[in-house]
């Protein structure tokens, strides 16, 4: 999104225009920005589908309470949006009156604008897989993608990525669990969600997400757009409700304009949210990480200790390839592996919870290992805190974690392959060679909420902000 | 019928070695005259005891040969290229022999389409001893695998291979594996003394022909294993193979799916489709002959609700079976007792494999001893035709007129080629990652990038292979030297041109 000039001119009027509405409507959003409630974590225990168990009147108590909030601030509302509108401007040090968002009509780096739609141009669509199942060996094609999303509907869903609005009060968004700095994820075992509350399962990492089927943990869902209302929805996560999500949005004159390019719909509508959502989750891409060059025939990508490390990885003794499948490494296939949720315990059933299937006790769902290296802790729960320290679950032994009592269908590729301490640290050393964030949108400093950005991380070194200043 | 591999010539064995020598000294010349030593003719590059097979692995291109010659090689060989040949030389009884001294875990990995690998004798190695991953138009044939650890053969992801005359014996888990893969054959060969002998897992379109399967806890299996990325398994045809005194105690990995076989069976399908058994002698099994049966025939695994459990459309056809059935084990035992006999039968239905619905057939019912297939129609009643019919199968009466399930022309190559069309896909894939159009990224933007450059894309092109910081601003960039030439050029050519 390069900024010119004559853009530049049509931005601060639109911007200015908004805040005249804002002025003289005095427009209920709800947008201004709240303190987290200063409590000690809430820790939440139980197993799943935690939404659940609130009760309705508690939730409205909550709700009331919010509202009440909510209008207690209506009077300072117009100076706020004037002030949020001003601040890229300010940060930016420049002088002109209001600033504008405008969304990109460029695709995301490596997508191709085909017919108005971004497609992803990568060299591992030049193989074909078995069955198009996208699981194999080296020059394997990929699963199907979800893409042709336009430059502006990928655009709008970064905004809506970082933006705090989507939560109940404004104090968590998308990248409050899905950092860009921490491989999307967070670097805690157990996510926390809003007034942190601590979730029972790891945020997963959202690199290549795009390609998936089969998503969350317990495999439920199948399509970011079925998923992302999970998390949306949840009092636990970003407790808000599809209704309070329009009102918010829709009162947002910033998001209707955004909207409007991107959909060329008003008002705003929940597949809307959820598209644009998709379309920047499908934009992150990472395949072009030194294992990749190796894979393309490159072979001096990769050092003699990382081929050694590939060589454990897909050998029959380690077995790490069979289920961590590349191009993604991962074969999207629910997997027991008997990993204790703590020692000696097994709380979370896994895909049992959902299924109700007494064999998948304990089922998850089998992780890519993209950019590993910068998703420490490892595991559905956190339990490894590190890399070696996840690879050596594999060598402790059959059902070694396994709490005594419990009967879980542990997979077969779960053995006793004695790898040697040479043999992890080779495995290690393979999986850094994953490492590919060339492809890092850019983080906007400033949302159109006006809400702070709460991921919390600084952009990459090289990054500019969300309005693309040179 | 081979259609593996077109290489530009092949050698027989027992050319004498001056002639290789020979032929290598002309072909390395004709490398070094060449601009595109990749697409020259196959050069030979030989591999003497004390040599590394690996070393000649990453000197070989695409369509080379490697002859190793007889001694003791100890180390892991992976092939991630196309078009490779390893190929033993065993003179008289001195076979290149690969030994993983209990310490090494694979012998063979390969990646790369077109592989071949002959004549090697592989020992005692942890894991698997020849071990593909979605290498298509493979050829394994004439190996000596013993005592090898988890697989000996075990081609996975790869479509249109051959896996002929290899003789394994001693083997935790199947002797010959093909899993997840199509258009295969498996001609042949000699299994023994292992827990499978031969096992097709969720594949299609497989012949397992004129194989010896002797002393195994199971002598050939075809399964849909639930859990696994790739979900069916039909149309193999186990053909003509002699299925005998498979009544090994099961030395089964705790855990593994095979240890859960009992001693004494001749061929097991479990939940696999479309199957078609036929003149193969099957005698000696002491549980039973054939089993046919469900998912349920195996415990301890997690549900796969994208995995059918029931074997349909699994035709027996003519089989010479005796003498099978003298001990039953465990459960066969009890489901004998209820018939009140302490045998077991030539040919097993149960769990979900034994209604009519599934379509499964069998001929000269009478001919053997059976438990299970009553409700199975008879392979040539109109019942089958029908249901071939509908499922748009050429009703045979018998498989004896088909070759191969090869496929006719070798799976296609994967080579990116360096046209323009090669160049887009390396700028969207390596490039575009630090150079957007007109926005700054890692690196600067396209638009900066032509404006200094113009149309001078050799620049551009030299500059790539080994880039110095130009700007205080930006990283330096990493070199793309790993791209040949032509393709720089042809890169810088298109960066050059873009307009969005």
């Amino acid at each position: 999104m390069i900024m010119r000039p004559d853009i530049h001119l049509r931005q601060a009027a639109i911007s200015l225009a908004y805040a005249l509405l804002n002025l003289t409507t005095g427009t209920r959003a709800t947008s201004s920005p709240l303190t987290p409630t200063p409590s000690a974590p809430t820790r939440y225990t139980g197993p799943s589908e935690p939404h659940r168990s609130l009760s309705t009147t508690a939730h409205n108590r909550y709700q009331r309470r919010r509202q009440r909030a909510a209008s207690g601030r209506r009077r300072l509302l117009t100076p706020w949006v004037l002030l949020s509108l001003a601040a890229p401007l300010i940060a930016h040090g420049e002088t002109s009156a209001t600033p504008a968002f405008q969304l990109g009509d460029i695709c995301p780096a490596s997508f191709e604008n085909q017919d108005g739609g971004c497609v992803l141009r990568n060299r591992y669509r030049e193989y074909r897989s078995l069955r198009d199942a996208g699981v194999g060996g080296l020059k394997t094609g990929l699963p199907p993608l979800r893409e042709g999303f336009t430059p502006q509907q990928i655009d709008l869903g970064r905004y809506l990525f970082f933006d705090p609005i989507l939560s109940a009060d404004g104090s968590v968004s998308c990248a409050s669990c899905h950092d860009p700095a921490k491989g999307f994820a967070d670097g805690r075992g157990q996510a926390v969600g809003i007034h942190r509350q601590v979730l029972p399962r790891s945020a997963p990492s959202l690199w290549n997400v795009g390609f998936l089927s089969t998503l969350l943990w317990d495999g439920s869902k199948s399509s970011l757009e079925e998923q992302m209302q999970g998390p949306l929805y949840s009092p636990f996560e970003m407790g808000n409700t599809p209704t309070q999500l329009l009102t918010t949005l829709n009162a947002n004159p910033v998001y209707r304009a955004l909207f409007e390019q991107a959909f060329s719909r008003s008002p705003i509508a929940l597949d809307q949210i959820y598209t644009a959502i998709t379309a920047f989750e499908s934009s992150l891409i990472s395949l072009n990480s030194r294992y990749d060059l190796y894979a393309h025939g490159y072979h001096e990508a990769l050092t003699d200790a990382e081929i050694a490390g590939l060589n454990v990885f897909r050998s029959f003794v380690a077995r790490c390839a069979e289920c961590h499948t590349p191009p993604l490494f991962t074969n999207q296939q629910l997997a027991v592996l008997g990993v204790a949720d703590a020692p000696g315990e097994l709380i979370d059933t896994g895909a049992e919870a959902i299924t109700g299937d007494a064999s998948q006790r304990g089922a998850f769902r089998v992780p890519s290992l993209r950019n590993i290296v910068r998703t420490a802790p490892y595991m559905h729960r956190g339990q490894k805190p590190t890399l070696e320290d996840a690879a050596r679950f594999y060598t402790g032994g059959r059902g070694h974690e396994v709490p005594e009592g419990e009967s879980v269908m542990i997979h077969w590729h779960i053995w006793e392959p004695r790898l040697t301490d040479a043999e992890i640290t080779s495995l290690t050393t393979f999986m850094g060679a994953l490492t590919d964030e060339a492809f890092m949108p850019e983080i906007p400093k400033v949302v159109p909420s006006g809400l702070p950005v709460t991921q919390g991380q600084k952009p990459m070194a090289g990054n500019s902000d969300g309005f693309g200043a040179q | 019928m081979n259609t593996l591999t077109k290489h530009p010539h092949r050698i027989d064995r027992g050319i004498d070695r001056g002639t290789h020598r020979g032929i290598a000294r002309v072909v390395i010349s004709a490398l070094v005259l060449s601009v595109f030593a990749s697409v020259a003719q196959a050069a030979i590059i030989e591999v003497r005891e004390g040599d590394r097979i690996q070393d000649a692995v990453n000197r070989a291109a695409p369509g080379d040969e490697i002859l190793v010659y007889p001694g003791l090689y100890s180390e892991t060989v992976y092939v991630d290229k196309d078009d490779i040949t390893l190929r033993g030389v065993v003179e008289g009884d001195s076979w290149p022999h690969l030994d993983g001294k209990k310490q090494l875990n694979d012998a063979i990995l390969y990646s790369g389409n077109g592989f071949s690998v002959e004549w090697f004798k592989i020992t005692h190695y942890k894991g698997n001893a020849i071990m593909g991953q979605a290498g298509n138009n493979f050829s394994i044939r004439n190996n000596w695998v013993i005592d090898s650890g988890v697989y000996g053969i075990f081609p996975e992801f790869g479509e249109n291979g051959l896996i002929e005359n290899n003789i394994l014996s001693g083997i935790e888990d199947a002797a010959i594996y093909v899993g997840m893969s199509d258009y295969i054959d498996v001609r042949n060969n000699q299994v023994f003394d292992n827990v499978a002998g031969i096992e097709i897992e969720n594949s299609r379109h497989v012949l397992v022909e004129g194989n010896l399967a002797k002393n195994n806890t199971g002598g050939i299996l075809v399964f849909i294993t639930p859990g696994l990325p790739i979900k069916s398994s039909y149309d193999a045809i186990i053909r003509r193979n002699f299925v005998i005194d498979n009544n090994t105690p099961n030395f089964g990995i705790p855990g593994s799916l095979v240890s859960q076989i009992p001693a004494g069976s001749g061929i097991i399908v479990m939940s696999g489709d479309e199957v078609i058994i036929e003149d193969n002698v099957i005698t000696g099994n002491n549980n039973a002959g054939i089993i046919i049966t469900s998912q349920d025939f195996v415990t301890e695994i997690a549900t796969d609700t994208g995995s059918d459990p029931n074997p349909d459309a699994v035709q027996i056809r003519d089989n010479v079976m005796f003498n099978n059935g003298a001990l039953p084990e465990g459960e066969m035992k009890l489901l004998m007792l209820t018939k009140f006999s302490t045998t077991g039968p030539d040919i097993l239905a149960y769990q979900g494999a034994t209604a009519a619905e599934r379509g499964s057939c069998i001929s000269r019912r009478g001919a053997y001893r059976t438990h299970g297939v009553d409700d199975w129609a008879d392979c040539d009643s109109p019942t089958i035709r029908a249901n071939d019919a509908i499922a748009g199968r050429e009703p045979v009466d018998s498989t004896r007129g088909l070759t191969t399930k090869m496929l006719p022309e070798p799976a296609a190559p994967r080579v990116i080629t360096v046209d323009a069309s090669g160049a887009e896909l390396v700028y969207q894939g390596i490039c575009a990652g630090c150079h957007a159009y007109n926005v700054r990224l890692i690196g600067p933007p396209t638009l900066a990038i032509q404006a200094q450059y113009g149309e001078d894309a050799g620049s551009i092109a030299a500059y790539i292979a080994n880039p110095e910081k130009k700007r205080p601003d930006f990283p330096t960039m990493p070199p793309q030297d790993h791209l040949s030439e032509p393709m720089r050029q042809l890169v810088a050519e298109y960066m050059l041109a873009l307009t969005n």
